[in-house]
Protein backbone atom coordinates (compact mmCIF):
# COMPACT_ATOMS: atom_id res chain seq x y z
CA UNK A 1 0.00 0.00 0.00
CA UNK A 2 2.40 2.19 1.24
CA UNK A 3 4.40 1.61 -2.08
CA UNK A 4 1.27 2.64 -4.35
CA UNK A 5 0.70 5.70 -2.82
CA UNK A 6 4.27 7.25 -2.95
CA UNK A 7 4.42 5.98 -6.62
CA UNK A 8 0.67 8.25 -7.03
CA UNK A 9 1.91 10.88 -4.84
CA UNK A 10 5.29 11.54 -6.99
CA UNK A 11 4.12 13.13 -9.65
CA UNK A 12 6.02 14.42 -12.34
CA UNK A 13 6.08 18.08 -12.93
CA UNK A 14 6.29 17.54 -16.12
CA UNK A 15 4.84 15.03 -17.93
CA UNK A 16 6.09 13.30 -21.07
CA UNK A 17 3.33 13.33 -22.73
CA UNK A 18 2.81 17.18 -22.82
CA UNK A 19 0.29 18.68 -25.47
CA UNK A 20 0.86 22.46 -24.44
CA UNK A 21 -1.65 25.06 -26.16
CA UNK A 22 -4.69 26.21 -25.09
CA UNK A 23 -7.08 23.88 -26.44
CA UNK A 24 -6.52 21.05 -23.56
CA UNK A 25 -6.99 23.39 -20.93
CA UNK A 26 -10.07 24.69 -22.58
CA UNK A 27 -11.54 21.18 -22.53
CA UNK A 28 -10.89 20.86 -18.75
CA UNK A 29 -12.59 24.07 -17.96
CA UNK A 30 -15.83 23.30 -20.19
CA UNK A 31 -15.60 19.87 -17.96
CA UNK A 32 -15.96 21.25 -14.94
CA UNK A 33 -18.27 23.52 -15.40
CA UNK A 34 -20.30 21.23 -16.55
CA UNK A 35 -19.64 19.02 -13.44
CA UNK A 36 -20.12 21.83 -11.53
CA UNK A 37 -23.59 23.61 -12.69
CA UNK A 38 -25.62 21.45 -11.65
CA UNK A 39 -24.30 21.55 -8.57
CA UNK A 40 -24.42 25.20 -8.13
CA UNK A 41 -28.03 25.59 -9.45
CA UNK A 42 -29.12 23.69 -6.33
CA UNK A 43 -27.09 25.82 -3.96
CA UNK A 44 -27.82 29.19 -5.52
CA UNK A 45 -31.34 28.16 -6.07
CA UNK A 46 -31.80 27.04 -2.43
CA UNK A 47 -30.86 30.64 -1.24
CA UNK A 48 -33.17 32.18 -3.47
CA UNK A 49 -36.92 33.34 -2.76
CA UNK A 50 -39.69 31.66 -5.06
CA UNK A 51 -40.02 34.61 -6.74
CA UNK A 52 -36.30 35.36 -7.27
CA UNK A 53 -35.82 32.14 -8.46
CA UNK A 54 -39.08 32.38 -11.48
CA UNK A 55 -37.57 35.52 -12.61
CA UNK A 56 -34.21 34.33 -12.99
CA UNK A 57 -32.90 31.02 -12.93
CA UNK A 58 -29.38 31.75 -13.54
CA UNK A 59 -29.10 35.25 -10.92
CA UNK A 60 -27.58 35.01 -8.10
CA UNK A 61 -29.52 34.59 -4.77
CA UNK A 62 -29.17 38.30 -3.46
CA UNK A 63 -30.65 38.95 -1.12
CA UNK A 64 -29.61 36.03 1.00
CA UNK A 65 -32.85 34.09 1.51
CA UNK A 66 -32.38 31.56 4.77
CA UNK A 67 -35.90 30.49 4.91
CA UNK A 68 -35.71 27.76 2.71
CA UNK A 69 -34.12 25.43 4.68
CA UNK A 70 -36.34 25.92 7.61
CA UNK A 71 -39.02 25.59 6.12
CA UNK A 72 -37.66 22.20 4.14
CA UNK A 73 -36.65 21.30 8.12
CA UNK A 74 -40.60 21.39 8.90
CA UNK A 75 -41.93 20.91 5.52
CA UNK A 76 -40.46 17.34 5.87
CA UNK A 77 -39.28 15.09 8.83
CA UNK A 78 -36.34 16.34 7.77
CA UNK A 79 -34.55 15.73 11.42
CA UNK A 80 -35.78 12.09 11.66
CA UNK A 81 -34.82 11.56 8.40
CA UNK A 82 -31.39 12.76 9.00
CA UNK A 83 -31.10 10.56 12.19
CA UNK A 84 -32.74 7.39 10.34
CA UNK A 85 -29.92 7.81 7.40
CA UNK A 86 -27.48 8.54 10.21
CA UNK A 87 -28.27 4.86 12.39
CA UNK A 88 -28.74 2.51 9.02
CA UNK A 89 -25.05 4.18 7.68
CA UNK A 90 -23.07 3.72 11.10
CA UNK A 91 -25.00 0.62 12.05
CA UNK A 92 -24.20 -1.68 8.80
CA UNK A 93 -21.42 -0.23 8.07
CA UNK A 94 -19.94 -0.99 11.81
CA UNK A 95 -21.41 -4.43 11.85
CA UNK A 96 -20.55 -5.05 8.00
CA UNK A 97 -16.18 -3.84 8.89
CA UNK A 98 -16.30 -6.04 11.63
CA UNK A 99 -18.05 -9.21 10.33
CA UNK A 100 -15.61 -8.78 7.34
CA UNK A 101 -11.86 -8.37 9.29
CA UNK A 102 -12.73 -11.32 10.82
CA UNK A 103 -13.35 -13.35 7.47
CA UNK A 104 -10.95 -11.72 5.35
CA UNK A 105 -8.53 -12.17 8.31
CA UNK A 106 -9.54 -15.77 7.74
CA UNK A 107 -8.91 -16.12 4.38
CA UNK A 108 -6.22 -14.16 4.06
CA UNK A 109 -4.14 -15.35 6.51
CA UNK A 110 -5.80 -18.78 7.61
CA UNK A 111 -5.88 -22.34 5.64
CA UNK A 112 -8.91 -24.23 5.54
CA UNK A 113 -11.57 -26.13 3.00
CA UNK A 114 -13.43 -23.82 0.59
CA UNK A 115 -11.48 -21.10 1.16
CA UNK A 116 -11.04 -20.43 -2.67
CA UNK A 117 -14.49 -20.80 -3.49
CA UNK A 118 -15.81 -18.62 -0.62
CA UNK A 119 -13.36 -15.90 -1.78
CA UNK A 120 -14.49 -16.63 -5.82
CA UNK A 121 -18.53 -16.48 -4.72
CA UNK A 122 -17.56 -13.63 -2.90
CA UNK A 123 -16.53 -12.17 -6.02
CA UNK A 124 -18.92 -13.53 -7.64
CA UNK A 125 -21.74 -11.66 -5.66
CA UNK A 126 -20.08 -8.20 -6.11
CA UNK A 127 -22.16 -8.40 -9.31
CA UNK A 128 -25.23 -9.23 -8.12
CA UNK A 129 -27.69 -6.92 -8.69
CA UNK A 130 -29.73 -6.37 -5.03
CA UNK A 131 -33.10 -5.63 -6.97
CA UNK A 132 -32.49 -9.59 -7.65
CA UNK A 133 -32.95 -10.38 -3.95
CA UNK A 134 -35.78 -7.86 -3.54
CA UNK A 135 -39.32 -9.73 -3.35
CA UNK A 136 -38.14 -12.74 -1.58
CA UNK A 137 -35.99 -11.13 0.72
CA UNK A 138 -39.43 -8.74 1.27
CA UNK A 139 -41.28 -11.97 2.00
CA UNK A 140 -38.88 -13.60 4.39
CA UNK A 141 -38.26 -10.77 6.49
CA UNK A 142 -41.87 -10.15 6.15
CA UNK A 143 -41.94 -13.71 7.95
CA UNK A 144 -39.39 -12.73 10.07
CA UNK A 145 -41.19 -9.34 11.24
CA UNK A 146 -38.23 -7.86 10.67
CA UNK A 147 -39.80 -5.49 7.86
CA UNK A 148 -39.73 -1.81 9.14
CA UNK A 149 -37.60 -2.32 11.78
CA UNK A 150 -33.55 -0.31 12.15
CA UNK A 151 -32.32 -4.00 12.80
CA UNK A 152 -33.91 -5.69 9.62
CA UNK A 153 -32.46 -2.97 7.18
CA UNK A 154 -28.92 -2.88 9.29
CA UNK A 155 -28.73 -6.05 8.34
CA UNK A 156 -29.34 -6.10 4.69
CA UNK A 157 -27.29 -3.42 4.63
CA UNK A 158 -24.58 -4.80 5.90
CA UNK A 159 -25.13 -8.42 3.89
CA UNK A 160 -24.95 -6.62 0.66
CA UNK A 161 -21.76 -4.32 1.30
CA UNK A 162 -20.46 -7.35 2.96
CA UNK A 163 -18.90 -8.79 -0.53
CA UNK A 164 -16.93 -5.75 -1.37
CA UNK A 165 -15.93 -5.14 2.17
CA UNK A 166 -14.51 -9.13 2.54
CA UNK A 167 -12.84 -8.47 -0.86
CA UNK A 168 -10.85 -5.56 -0.31
CA UNK A 169 -10.19 -6.81 3.64
CA UNK A 170 -8.46 -10.15 1.81
CA UNK A 171 -6.67 -8.17 -0.92
CA UNK A 172 -4.79 -5.69 1.42
CA UNK A 173 -4.42 -8.12 4.48
CA UNK A 174 -2.50 -10.43 1.95
CA UNK A 175 -0.22 -7.39 1.46
CA UNK A 176 0.98 -7.50 4.64
CA UNK A 177 4.38 -9.11 5.50
CA UNK A 178 4.19 -12.84 6.62
CA UNK A 179 6.84 -12.51 8.89
CA UNK A 180 4.65 -10.62 11.31
CA UNK A 181 2.31 -13.38 12.12
CA UNK A 182 4.87 -15.56 12.26
CA UNK A 183 6.44 -13.92 15.14
CA UNK A 184 3.52 -13.06 17.21
CA UNK A 185 2.28 -16.48 16.91
CA UNK A 186 6.06 -17.46 17.69
CA UNK A 187 5.38 -15.61 20.78
CA UNK A 188 2.49 -17.54 21.57
CA UNK A 189 -0.28 -15.01 20.96
CA UNK A 190 -3.28 -15.84 19.85
CA UNK A 191 -5.33 -15.02 16.38
CA UNK A 192 -7.85 -13.25 17.72
CA UNK A 193 -4.51 -10.64 19.39
CA UNK A 194 -2.64 -10.92 15.97
CA UNK A 195 -5.78 -9.51 14.29
CA UNK A 196 -6.48 -6.81 16.60
CA UNK A 197 -2.84 -6.01 17.79
CA UNK A 198 -0.53 -6.75 14.63
CA UNK A 199 -3.22 -6.55 11.64
CA UNK A 200 -5.75 -3.66 12.64
CA UNK A 201 -3.62 -1.16 13.49
CA UNK A 202 -1.41 -1.26 10.10
CA UNK A 203 -5.09 -1.75 8.40
CA UNK A 204 -6.08 1.82 9.27
CA UNK A 205 -5.92 3.15 5.63
CA UNK A 206 -7.70 -0.34 4.07
CA UNK A 207 -10.45 0.29 6.67
CA UNK A 208 -10.72 4.34 6.20
CA UNK A 209 -11.06 3.66 2.86
CA UNK A 210 -14.01 0.72 3.45
CA UNK A 211 -15.95 2.97 5.73
CA UNK A 212 -15.84 5.71 3.16
CA UNK A 213 -17.40 3.81 0.29
CA UNK A 214 -19.17 2.03 2.40
CA UNK A 215 -20.83 4.93 3.90
CA UNK A 216 -21.65 6.87 0.75
CA UNK A 217 -23.12 3.68 -0.77
CA UNK A 218 -26.04 2.88 2.24
CA UNK A 219 -25.93 7.16 2.69
CA UNK A 220 -27.30 7.35 -0.79
CA UNK A 221 -29.10 4.07 -1.32
CA UNK A 222 -32.84 4.13 -2.04
CA UNK A 223 -34.44 0.89 -3.72
CA UNK A 224 -34.31 -1.53 -0.43
CA UNK A 225 -34.70 1.69 2.11
CA UNK A 226 -37.95 2.16 -0.46
CA UNK A 227 -39.46 -1.05 0.09
CA UNK A 228 -38.48 -1.96 3.89
CA UNK A 229 -39.28 0.85 5.62
CA UNK A 230 -42.69 1.98 4.94
CA UNK A 231 -43.64 3.60 8.05
CA UNK A 232 -42.87 7.43 7.89
CA UNK A 233 -40.65 7.86 11.88
CA UNK A 234 -38.42 5.19 9.74
CA UNK A 235 -37.78 6.61 6.07
CA UNK A 236 -33.96 7.46 5.19
CA UNK A 237 -33.24 10.92 3.46
CA UNK A 238 -33.30 9.79 0.20
CA UNK A 239 -36.74 8.32 0.87
CA UNK A 240 -37.81 11.16 2.31
CA UNK A 241 -36.98 13.45 -0.49
CA UNK A 242 -38.17 11.19 -3.48
CA UNK A 243 -41.30 10.14 -2.26
CA UNK A 244 -42.00 13.28 0.67
CA UNK A 245 -40.19 16.77 0.23
CA UNK A 246 -40.17 16.13 -4.20
CA UNK A 247 -43.89 15.79 -4.54
CA UNK A 248 -44.64 18.32 -2.13
CA UNK A 249 -42.54 20.76 -3.01
CA UNK A 250 -42.85 20.34 -6.50
CA UNK A 251 -43.58 23.87 -7.18
CA UNK A 252 -41.38 25.94 -4.73
CA UNK A 253 -38.31 24.95 -6.05
CA UNK A 254 -36.03 26.61 -3.21
CA UNK A 255 -37.31 24.97 -0.66
CA UNK A 256 -36.81 21.34 -2.36
CA UNK A 257 -33.22 22.67 -3.07
CA UNK A 258 -32.74 23.82 0.07
CA UNK A 259 -33.76 20.17 1.34
CA UNK A 260 -31.47 18.64 -0.77
CA UNK A 261 -28.77 20.86 -0.06
CA UNK A 262 -29.41 20.00 3.89
CA UNK A 263 -29.24 15.89 2.33
CA UNK A 264 -25.99 16.50 0.72
CA UNK A 265 -24.14 18.14 3.00
CA UNK A 266 -23.02 15.67 4.86
CA UNK A 267 -20.66 13.60 2.16
CA UNK A 268 -19.91 16.52 0.65
CA UNK A 269 -18.37 17.77 3.41
CA UNK A 270 -16.72 14.91 4.15
CA UNK A 271 -15.36 14.39 0.50
CA UNK A 272 -14.08 18.05 0.40
CA UNK A 273 -12.23 17.08 4.00
CA UNK A 274 -11.01 14.35 3.17
CA UNK A 275 -11.28 13.41 -0.60
CA UNK A 276 -8.49 11.40 -0.87
CA UNK A 277 -10.36 8.51 0.98
CA UNK A 278 -12.90 9.09 -1.43
CA UNK A 279 -10.56 8.67 -4.78
CA UNK A 280 -8.51 6.19 -3.43
CA UNK A 281 -11.54 3.97 -1.77
CA UNK A 282 -13.16 4.37 -5.24
CA UNK A 283 -10.92 3.45 -7.13
CA UNK A 284 -9.59 0.61 -5.38
CA UNK A 285 -13.48 -0.31 -5.03
CA UNK A 286 -14.34 -0.13 -8.88
CA UNK A 287 -15.49 -3.51 -8.40
CA UNK A 288 -18.98 -2.63 -6.69
CA UNK A 289 -19.97 -1.21 -9.48
CA UNK B 1 0.06 -19.15 6.45
CA UNK B 2 -0.98 -19.79 10.01
CA UNK B 3 -1.58 -23.03 11.55
CA UNK B 4 -4.46 -23.26 13.35
CA UNK B 5 -6.74 -25.34 15.20
CA UNK B 6 -9.75 -26.36 12.10
CA UNK B 7 -12.45 -24.92 13.16
CA UNK B 8 -11.13 -21.54 13.76
CA UNK B 9 -11.03 -20.12 10.35
CA UNK B 10 -15.06 -21.13 9.90
CA UNK B 11 -15.60 -19.45 13.54
CA UNK B 12 -13.83 -16.03 11.81
CA UNK B 13 -16.12 -16.31 8.90
CA UNK B 14 -19.49 -17.28 10.35
CA UNK B 15 -20.61 -13.98 10.78
CA UNK B 16 -19.92 -12.64 7.58
CA UNK B 17 -21.37 -15.75 5.52
CA UNK B 18 -24.39 -15.91 7.46
CA UNK B 19 -25.35 -12.67 6.93
CA UNK B 20 -24.41 -13.26 2.87
CA UNK B 21 -26.34 -16.34 3.17
CA UNK B 22 -29.30 -14.54 4.65
CA UNK B 23 -29.31 -11.54 1.92
CA UNK B 24 -27.92 -13.43 -1.01
CA UNK B 25 -28.03 -16.69 -0.84
CA UNK B 26 -31.55 -17.21 0.17
CA UNK B 27 -33.09 -15.24 -1.59
CA UNK B 28 -31.54 -16.01 -4.44
CA UNK B 29 -33.24 -19.39 -4.14
CA UNK B 30 -36.10 -18.48 -2.96
CA UNK B 31 -36.27 -16.11 -6.27
CA UNK B 32 -36.35 -18.84 -8.82
CA UNK B 33 -38.74 -21.00 -6.61
CA UNK B 34 -41.16 -17.66 -6.19
CA UNK B 35 -40.68 -17.80 -10.08
CA UNK B 36 -43.16 -20.18 -10.58
CA UNK B 37 -45.52 -19.74 -8.23
CA UNK B 38 -48.34 -17.89 -8.17
CA UNK B 39 -47.24 -15.89 -5.09
CA UNK B 40 -49.11 -14.52 -2.24
CA UNK B 41 -47.39 -13.10 0.76
CA UNK B 42 -44.33 -15.79 1.38
CA UNK B 43 -45.44 -18.69 -1.07
CA UNK B 44 -48.09 -20.11 -3.27
CA UNK B 45 -48.97 -22.46 -5.75
CA UNK B 46 -47.03 -24.07 -8.26
CA UNK B 47 -47.86 -22.90 -11.68
CA UNK B 48 -44.69 -23.94 -14.04
CA UNK B 49 -43.96 -21.05 -16.49
CA UNK B 50 -46.91 -19.11 -16.42
CA UNK B 51 -45.21 -16.10 -14.71
CA UNK B 52 -42.47 -16.44 -17.66
CA UNK B 53 -45.15 -16.56 -20.25
CA UNK B 54 -47.09 -13.46 -18.87
CA UNK B 55 -44.04 -12.05 -18.46
CA UNK B 56 -42.39 -12.70 -22.24
CA UNK B 57 -46.21 -11.24 -23.43
CA UNK B 58 -46.27 -8.36 -21.57
CA UNK B 59 -44.58 -4.94 -23.70
CA UNK B 60 -43.45 -3.44 -20.63
CA UNK B 61 -40.80 -6.08 -20.33
CA UNK B 62 -39.50 -5.91 -24.06
CA UNK B 63 -39.63 -1.93 -22.99
CA UNK B 64 -37.82 -2.60 -19.70
CA UNK B 65 -34.95 -4.84 -21.84
CA UNK B 66 -34.49 -2.68 -24.23
CA UNK B 67 -33.87 0.55 -22.60
CA UNK B 68 -31.74 -1.42 -20.35
CA UNK B 69 -29.51 -2.20 -23.17
CA UNK B 70 -29.98 1.30 -24.55
CA UNK B 71 -28.50 2.38 -21.87
CA UNK B 72 -25.45 0.96 -21.99
CA UNK B 73 -24.61 3.49 -24.71
CA UNK B 74 -23.32 5.12 -21.82
CA UNK B 75 -20.38 3.02 -21.24
CA UNK B 76 -18.63 4.08 -24.56
CA UNK B 77 -19.79 7.73 -24.17
CA UNK B 78 -18.12 7.91 -20.62
CA UNK B 79 -15.01 6.07 -21.62
CA UNK B 80 -14.23 8.34 -24.22
CA UNK B 81 -14.96 11.33 -21.95
CA UNK B 82 -12.82 9.40 -19.06
CA UNK B 83 -10.17 8.62 -20.86
CA UNK B 84 -9.55 12.20 -22.61
CA UNK B 85 -10.12 14.51 -19.41
CA UNK B 86 -7.85 11.78 -17.27
CA UNK B 87 -4.88 12.34 -19.91
CA UNK B 88 -5.23 16.17 -20.12
CA UNK B 89 -5.67 16.52 -16.65
CA UNK B 90 -2.18 13.90 -16.42
CA UNK B 91 -0.69 16.77 -18.73
CA UNK B 92 -1.74 19.73 -16.99
CA UNK B 93 0.08 19.80 -14.03
CA UNK B 94 -1.59 23.48 -12.96
CA UNK B 95 -4.22 22.79 -11.13
CA UNK B 96 -5.15 19.42 -11.68
CA UNK B 97 -5.85 18.60 -7.80
CA UNK B 98 -8.66 20.77 -8.13
CA UNK B 99 -10.05 20.05 -11.52
CA UNK B 100 -9.67 16.19 -10.33
CA UNK B 101 -11.48 17.64 -6.91
CA UNK B 102 -14.55 19.34 -9.04
CA UNK B 103 -14.60 16.49 -11.96
CA UNK B 104 -15.24 13.89 -8.97
CA UNK B 105 -17.36 16.03 -7.11
CA UNK B 106 -21.03 14.75 -8.83
CA UNK B 107 -20.09 11.09 -8.17
CA UNK B 108 -20.23 11.81 -4.55
CA UNK B 109 -24.15 13.05 -4.44
CA UNK B 110 -26.33 10.82 -3.72
CA UNK B 111 -28.69 9.32 -7.58
CA UNK B 112 -31.77 10.85 -6.16
CA UNK B 113 -30.46 13.89 -5.65
CA UNK B 114 -28.90 14.08 -9.09
CA UNK B 115 -32.19 12.92 -10.65
CA UNK B 116 -34.36 15.93 -8.98
CA UNK B 117 -31.53 18.54 -9.72
CA UNK B 118 -31.76 17.46 -13.46
CA UNK B 119 -35.28 17.13 -13.64
CA UNK B 120 -35.95 21.16 -12.78
CA UNK B 121 -32.33 22.01 -15.33
CA UNK B 122 -34.36 19.83 -18.11
CA UNK B 123 -37.79 21.23 -17.83
CA UNK B 124 -39.23 22.51 -21.25
CA UNK B 125 -38.57 26.05 -19.09
CA UNK B 126 -35.79 25.06 -17.27
CA UNK B 127 -32.29 26.27 -17.29
CA UNK B 128 -30.89 24.21 -19.94
CA UNK B 129 -33.18 25.28 -22.40
CA UNK B 130 -32.93 28.95 -21.42
CA UNK B 131 -28.98 28.31 -22.01
CA UNK B 132 -29.89 27.58 -25.29
CA UNK B 133 -32.44 30.14 -25.52
CA UNK B 134 -29.74 32.46 -25.12
CA UNK B 135 -27.00 31.50 -26.87
CA UNK B 136 -29.10 31.16 -30.14
CA UNK B 137 -29.58 27.33 -30.12
CA UNK B 138 -33.07 27.40 -29.47
CA UNK B 139 -33.44 24.30 -31.95
CA UNK B 140 -31.97 22.49 -29.52
CA UNK B 141 -34.53 23.52 -26.59
CA UNK B 142 -35.95 20.14 -27.01
CA UNK B 143 -38.81 18.45 -24.57
CA UNK B 144 -35.74 16.70 -22.23
CA UNK B 145 -38.08 14.71 -19.66
CA UNK B 146 -41.87 14.89 -20.93
CA UNK B 147 -41.40 13.96 -24.16
CA UNK B 148 -41.05 9.88 -24.97
CA UNK B 149 -38.24 10.68 -27.72
CA UNK B 150 -36.17 12.14 -25.38
CA UNK B 151 -36.97 10.99 -21.94
CA UNK B 152 -34.17 8.15 -22.07
CA UNK B 153 -31.69 10.21 -23.75
CA UNK B 154 -32.26 12.51 -20.42
CA UNK B 155 -31.64 9.86 -18.54
CA UNK B 156 -28.63 8.69 -19.62
CA UNK B 157 -26.76 12.52 -19.85
CA UNK B 158 -27.99 12.56 -15.88
CA UNK B 159 -26.18 8.93 -15.38
CA UNK B 160 -22.94 10.08 -17.46
CA UNK B 161 -23.00 13.17 -15.39
CA UNK B 162 -22.87 12.12 -12.43
CA UNK B 163 -20.76 8.51 -12.90
CA UNK B 164 -18.31 9.62 -15.34
CA UNK B 165 -15.90 11.28 -12.56
CA UNK B 166 -15.24 7.91 -11.33
CA UNK B 167 -13.68 7.08 -14.66
CA UNK B 168 -11.85 9.92 -14.55
CA UNK B 169 -10.10 9.33 -11.36
CA UNK B 170 -9.57 5.62 -12.01
CA UNK B 171 -7.52 6.38 -15.20
CA UNK B 172 -5.65 8.82 -13.75
CA UNK B 173 -4.91 7.00 -10.93
CA UNK B 174 -3.33 4.54 -13.45
CA UNK B 175 -1.53 7.17 -15.48
CA UNK B 176 0.14 8.26 -12.34
CA UNK B 177 1.55 5.19 -11.15
CA UNK B 178 2.76 3.98 -14.19
CA UNK B 179 5.77 4.13 -15.96
CA UNK B 180 7.09 7.34 -17.53
CA UNK B 181 9.97 5.75 -19.04
CA UNK B 182 8.16 4.54 -22.43
CA UNK B 183 6.44 8.03 -22.85
CA UNK B 184 9.93 9.96 -22.90
CA UNK B 185 11.23 7.42 -25.65
CA UNK B 186 8.02 7.56 -27.70
CA UNK B 187 8.91 11.69 -27.47
CA UNK B 188 12.26 11.52 -28.27
CA UNK B 189 11.83 9.15 -31.38
CA UNK B 190 9.41 12.37 -32.30
CA UNK B 191 5.70 10.34 -31.94
CA UNK B 192 3.24 13.01 -32.21
CA UNK B 193 0.68 13.47 -29.32
CA UNK B 194 -2.21 11.39 -30.74
CA UNK B 195 0.36 8.61 -31.44
CA UNK B 196 1.99 8.44 -28.19
CA UNK B 197 -1.53 8.22 -26.84
CA UNK B 198 -2.49 5.95 -29.38
CA UNK B 199 0.36 3.40 -29.62
CA UNK B 200 1.82 3.89 -25.47
CA UNK B 201 -0.98 5.24 -22.98
CA UNK B 202 -4.04 3.18 -24.60
CA UNK B 203 -2.28 0.12 -24.30
CA UNK B 204 -0.74 0.49 -20.89
CA UNK B 205 -4.38 1.52 -19.68
CA UNK B 206 -5.90 -1.64 -21.46
CA UNK B 207 -6.53 -3.39 -18.46
CA UNK B 208 -8.24 -1.26 -16.75
CA UNK B 209 -10.27 -0.02 -19.56
CA UNK B 210 -11.38 -3.64 -19.73
CA UNK B 211 -12.22 -3.48 -15.92
CA UNK B 212 -13.47 0.17 -16.10
CA UNK B 213 -16.23 -1.25 -19.29
CA UNK B 214 -17.54 -4.23 -17.56
CA UNK B 215 -18.06 -2.40 -14.02
CA UNK B 216 -19.72 0.46 -15.79
CA UNK B 217 -22.03 -2.13 -18.11
CA UNK B 218 -23.18 -3.81 -14.56
CA UNK B 219 -23.88 -0.36 -13.35
CA UNK B 220 -25.99 0.38 -16.90
CA UNK B 221 -27.83 -3.03 -16.36
CA UNK B 222 -28.45 -2.89 -12.14
CA UNK B 223 -27.93 0.53 -10.54
CA UNK B 224 -29.76 2.62 -12.42
CA UNK B 225 -33.13 2.61 -10.31
CA UNK B 226 -32.75 5.87 -8.29
CA UNK B 227 -32.25 8.11 -11.91
CA UNK B 228 -35.35 6.72 -13.00
CA UNK B 229 -37.15 6.19 -9.81
CA UNK B 230 -36.55 10.01 -9.19
CA UNK B 231 -36.56 11.43 -12.60
CA UNK B 232 -38.95 10.00 -14.95
CA UNK B 233 -40.79 7.14 -12.98
CA UNK B 234 -39.96 5.06 -16.05
CA UNK B 235 -42.67 8.10 -18.34
CA UNK B 236 -43.83 9.21 -19.94
CA UNK B 237 -45.61 6.21 -21.00
CA UNK B 238 -42.78 3.14 -20.51
CA UNK B 239 -40.20 5.09 -22.24
CA UNK B 240 -38.18 5.14 -19.39
CA UNK B 241 -38.92 2.21 -18.15
CA UNK B 242 -36.22 0.00 -17.02
CA UNK B 243 -35.54 -3.66 -15.73
CA UNK B 244 -35.29 -2.57 -12.14
CA UNK B 245 -37.81 -0.57 -12.00
CA UNK B 246 -39.91 -2.79 -13.57
CA UNK B 247 -39.46 -5.32 -11.04
CA UNK B 248 -40.00 -3.00 -8.78
CA UNK B 249 -42.99 -2.39 -9.77
CA UNK B 250 -44.22 -5.96 -10.43
CA UNK B 251 -43.37 -6.68 -6.70
CA UNK B 252 -44.21 -3.64 -4.79
CA UNK B 253 -47.18 -1.96 -7.06
CA UNK B 254 -48.97 -3.93 -9.35
CA UNK B 255 -48.49 -6.90 -6.21
CA UNK B 256 -47.35 -9.79 -8.80
CA UNK B 257 -44.33 -10.81 -6.67
CA UNK B 258 -44.10 -13.83 -9.18
CA UNK B 259 -43.85 -12.38 -12.46
CA UNK B 260 -41.57 -9.82 -10.67
CA UNK B 261 -39.44 -12.91 -9.46
CA UNK B 262 -39.45 -13.95 -12.70
CA UNK B 263 -38.07 -11.49 -14.06
CA UNK B 264 -35.40 -11.10 -11.35
CA UNK B 265 -34.87 -14.68 -12.49
CA UNK B 266 -33.90 -13.58 -16.30
CA UNK B 267 -31.59 -10.75 -14.70
CA UNK B 268 -29.98 -13.10 -12.27
CA UNK B 269 -29.05 -15.53 -15.23
CA UNK B 270 -27.97 -12.45 -17.47
CA UNK B 271 -26.05 -11.33 -14.38
CA UNK B 272 -24.39 -15.23 -14.55
CA UNK B 273 -22.53 -13.79 -17.96
CA UNK B 274 -21.34 -10.60 -16.50
CA UNK B 275 -19.54 -12.56 -13.51
CA UNK B 276 -17.52 -14.54 -16.05
CA UNK B 277 -16.61 -11.51 -17.60
CA UNK B 278 -16.03 -9.90 -14.41
CA UNK B 279 -13.95 -12.53 -13.91
CA UNK B 280 -11.57 -12.72 -16.78
CA UNK B 281 -11.00 -8.66 -16.28
CA UNK B 282 -10.18 -9.17 -12.75
CA UNK B 283 -7.73 -11.82 -13.30
CA UNK B 284 -6.27 -9.20 -15.80
CA UNK B 285 -6.35 -6.08 -13.72
CA UNK B 286 -7.64 -5.45 -10.42
CA UNK B 287 -4.64 -7.45 -8.51
CA UNK B 288 -1.95 -4.77 -9.93
CA UNK B 289 -5.44 -1.94 -9.78
CA UNK B 290 -5.84 -2.50 -6.21
CA UNK B 291 -2.44 -2.77 -5.18
CA UNK B 292 -1.79 0.27 -6.21
CA UNK B 293 -4.83 2.55 -6.07
CA UNK B 294 -4.81 2.05 -1.74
Amino acid sequence: MSAGQAVAVRRPRRSPLRAGGLLPHAVLVVAALCALGPLLFMLLTAFKTQKQYLNDVYGLPWPLTLSNFSEAIHGGELYTWLKNSAIYTVGSVLVSTVAAAFCAFAIARMRFRGQSLLLSINVALMVVPPVVMLIPLFAQFSDLGLVGTYRGVIAIYAGLTMPFSIYLLTSFFRTLPGELFDAALVDGASHLRVLRTVVLPLSAPALVTLVVVNSLWVWNELLIALVFLPEDDLKTLMVGLTTVLQGRFSLNVPVLMAGMVLASAPMLLLYFAGQRFFIRGLTAGALKG
Amino acid sequence: MLKTRPYIPYLYCLPAVALLALVFGYPMIRVIDFSTRLVRGSSGPFIGLDNFRNTLDDPTFHDAWTHSLTLLIAVPIMLAISLLVSVLLYEQVRGWRIFRTVLFAPYVLAVPVAAIIASYLFQLHGAVNELFAAVGLDSLAIDWIGSEDYALMTVLIVIVWREVGFGIVLFLARLMSQDTDPLEAATIDGASWWQRLRHVVIPELRPTIEFYVVVSAITMLSSVFGYVFALTHGGPGTSTMVLELYIYNLGEVESAPGMASAVATILLAATTVLIALMFWVRRRATRRDLAESL
